[in-house]
């Protein structure tokens, strides 16, 4: 009785379009790379800066969600992660960051981004559906590979999210098609092995991952780790269908604090009009 | 629930305990902990591992340690206790190991997976700075590079232990993140692993963490257990009635008790740390947590109702973290393993007893265990065994111990 319900609520409802799907094909039209960036949930006006960096061209919104041990993350993000925290953001507090965006940008991709146990601590279903509800398109979760995809990965296939998964310069061709398998919306290149906004990658590394990636999977391909300047994104760009930015935008806000929007703007529009001349 | 066939036969092939365990890593890590397992799997099927990690444990660590019947502590036990109660406490002295505690024999076993490995670098985490210690004594006994994260608040109050680092050879960096003390030193470690891939070998100091760790951790300590068992049957050839040991991680505790498991007759008994109470400030994560995701693993954490991490407190650094091994949150969930909690003051007062009626001045750590031994000898009847696990000696802890009676030194 149950499945019989919910298949025909599934056919009921206008299925939502791919807004991911769509922001990489408008992107590849234009013959330049997706702007993905990144901000930290409760981290300064965290509304104001999600505003800032659409108004600045980006393609792609990814949402932070503060945790107390970010254990992948480098300093500034870490930071961002504790002032959050200190702040006293809850979840609640970030799906209804996620539930404003949604509003008030109906056609710009949000993804969740953060760590396992704050999304799990209700139950993989239960945040599946607020993320949905809260009007996200997808979810990367740092902390469960694929060996761990029943923790987390049925529960957002079953709510129509996308799971972004990470590759990284570890990942062997061997272990390739693991990470692949399951994975939908694009495929995160952590280009650096190591934790956010330090180093950079040599470009002729990222280049070789790419074409290794592309032999691999059909999904759009975003580099991201430590990419800061539009040089470095221009670059990226070129070979590219995304480029990630996080740390040098959450550093923005840490300087400016809850007066950031106007520095975003300013600095985002520097990337995306270096990703426009790229190619 | 089904009751299993063997208690020992854990964890399955995904590294999982029941639901616990697992390998929540990022991916860079995860090629990593993939060929720590296939190197772990070669190495024990492969003589010459164990027969160097035998040689090392008799003649460098000091073991096999002595079981040791605490006639006195039994005697003073019994004095007020009901007639015929009062069962005859025992201890596994692993204080006695070079370094004075448990946490070498992991080391040993590690650092030589980390050479046949080919790795030319060592990272480990320590709380108290037992693990941090034994790493960098097995770091200088085979002349590798090391480098120890210690939370800043740990590195303070653990000052005897950061200067043994140092003249170890090994570079000790505190940790200023989050509440600075172990979970902070290890998201640390995790951080510098995942950005020195190629060459670095991280020693992580318990049973936890992603798969293989808390396998391989407790093969390395079960040591610990198969000596006992062996040692007990030609002492009084019988099996104790009832293991004791404190846990943090639990490192110690599935070291004694993996080898009895399927000794149905042998109950067990793991002591979490109750700090200033489990309605206040504690480390008791099986008392007083939830199933979730940290450091690798599923398991029992302190948490709050959105997941986020909660400080741990304990007087004892070695026991001050909010999680624990996977192992035994299974074991809990078995019904297999009885877990308490035992509080600071507890703990200090079982850390005088030993010292006044054995003559051993225990570490914080396994004074939690004394402390729950003492309120079961008085339960159970004279002719019964207790076998508690003495993990480490106290020297590093007479500062703390000072300042909580309020003596100044």
């Amino acid at each position: 009785m149950k499945s019989a319900a919910s298949a025909t609520d599934r056919d009921t409802q206008v299925p939502p379009r791919d807004r991911l799907a769509a922001a990489f094909a408008c992107a590849r039209d234009e013959g330049r790379a997706a702007l993905v960036t990144f901000v930290t949930a409760g981290h300064g006006d965290t509304d104001a800066n999600l505003d800032a960096l659409v108004a600045g061209g980006a393609d792609i919104v990814e949402l932070g969600m503060p945790f107390t041990d970010p254990m992948a993350d480098g300093p500034a993000i870490q930071a961002a992660n504790l002032r959050s925290l200190a702040a006293h953001t809850t979840t609640a507090d970030i799906l209804a960051v996620a539930r404003g965006f949604r509003m008030r940008h109906p056609a710009v991709p949000l993804i969740l981004m953060g760590y396992a146990n704050p999304m799990l601590r209700r139950g993989s279903d239960w945040f599946a559906n607020a993320a949905r509800e809260a009007g996200a398109d997808g979810v990367i979760c740092v902390d469960i590979p694929p060996e761990e995809d029943s923790a987390l990965g049925p529960a957002l296939r079953d709510a129509g999210l996308h799971l972004v998964r990470l590759a990284t310069p570890t990942t062997d061709a061997r272990r390739l098609p693991t990470v692949v398998d399951g994975a939908s919306g694009f495929l995160y290149y952590v280009s650096v092995a190591g934790i956010t906004g330090l180093q950079q990658a040599a470009q002729d590394s990222i280049e070789s991952a790419i074409a290794r990636l592309k032999g691999a999977t059909d999904l759009p391909i975003a580099v991201g780790f430590g990419v800061r300047t539009p040089e470095q994104a221009a670059a990226i760009g070129r070979v590219s269908d995304g480029v990630v930015v996080g740390s040098a935008i959450v550093e923005l806000v840490a300087k400016h604090g809850g007066d950031a929007s106007g520095a975003i703007t300013e600095y985002i529009s520097t990337l995306a009009t270096a990703l426009r001349g790229a190619r | 629930m089904t009751t299993p066939n063997s208690y020992r036969a854990q964890p399955d092939e995904r590294g999982h305990f029941g639901d616990y365990g697992g390998r929540y890593v990022a991916e860079t890590l995860m090629p990593l902990i993939l060929d720590l397992e296939t190197a772990y799997r070669a190495a024990r099927a492969d003589p010459s591992f164990a027969a160097q990690f035998d040689d090392l444990l008799e003649h460098y660590v000091g073991r096999p340690s002595p079981l040791y019947h605490a006639e006195r502590l039994t005697e003073e036990l019994r004095k007020d206790a009901n007639p015929g109660k009062g069962a005859q406490i025992w201890f596994k002295r692993d204080e006695l190991n070079h370094t004075g505690a448990h946490k070498i024999n992991n080391c040993i076993g590690q650092i030589l997976l980390a050479m046949r490995m080919g790795k030319t670098r060592i990272i480990a985490e320590t709380g108290a700075g037992q693990h941090g210690v034994a790493t960098a004594t097995v770091c200088a006994r085979f002349g590798l590079p090391c480098v120890i994260y210690m939370g800043a608040k740990d590195a303070e109050r653990q000052q005897p232990n950061v200067f043994r680092m140092k003249l170890l050879g090994a570079e000790v960096r505190a940790v200023e993140s989050g509440a600075r003390t172990l979970k902070d030193a290890m998201n640390e470690a995790l951080r510098d692993w995942v950005a020195n891939v190629d060459d670095t070998f991280y020693i992580i100091g318990t049973a936890a963490g992603p798969h293989p760790y808390p396998e391989l951790v407790r093969d390395f300590q079960s040591v610990i257990g198969r000596e006992a068992r062996e040692q007990m049957q030609k002492r009084t050839g019988r099996l104790p009635d009832l293991l004791v040991a404190a846990i943090g991680g639990g490192s110690n505790a599935i070291g004694l008790f993996h080898p009895f498991l399927d000794d149905q007759d042998v109950r067990m008994l793991g002591v979490e740390a109750a700090g200033e109470g489990l309605d206040r400030k504690h480390a008791a994560s099986l008392a007083g947590g939830f199933p979730g995701v940290l450091h690798g693993n599923k398991t029992y954490l302190l948490q709050d109702e959105d997941g986020q991490i909660a400080e741990a407190h304990s007087i004892s650094a070695g026991l001050d973290y909010p999680g624990i091994g996977p192992e035994h949150a299974w074991l809990k969930d078995q019904g297999r393993v009885d877990y308490v909690a035992v509080s600071d003051r507890e703990a200090l007062d079982a850390f005088q007893l030993l010292c006044r009626t054995e003559g051993i001045i225990p570490a914080l750590e396994p004074s939690h265990a004394i402390a729950a031994v003492a309120a079961k000898a008085r339960e159970m009847n004279e002719d019964r065994i207790i076998l508690a696990n003495l993990c480490g000696r106290g020297d590093k802890d007479i500062f703390t111990v000072a300042d909580a009676l309020g003596v100044t030194i």
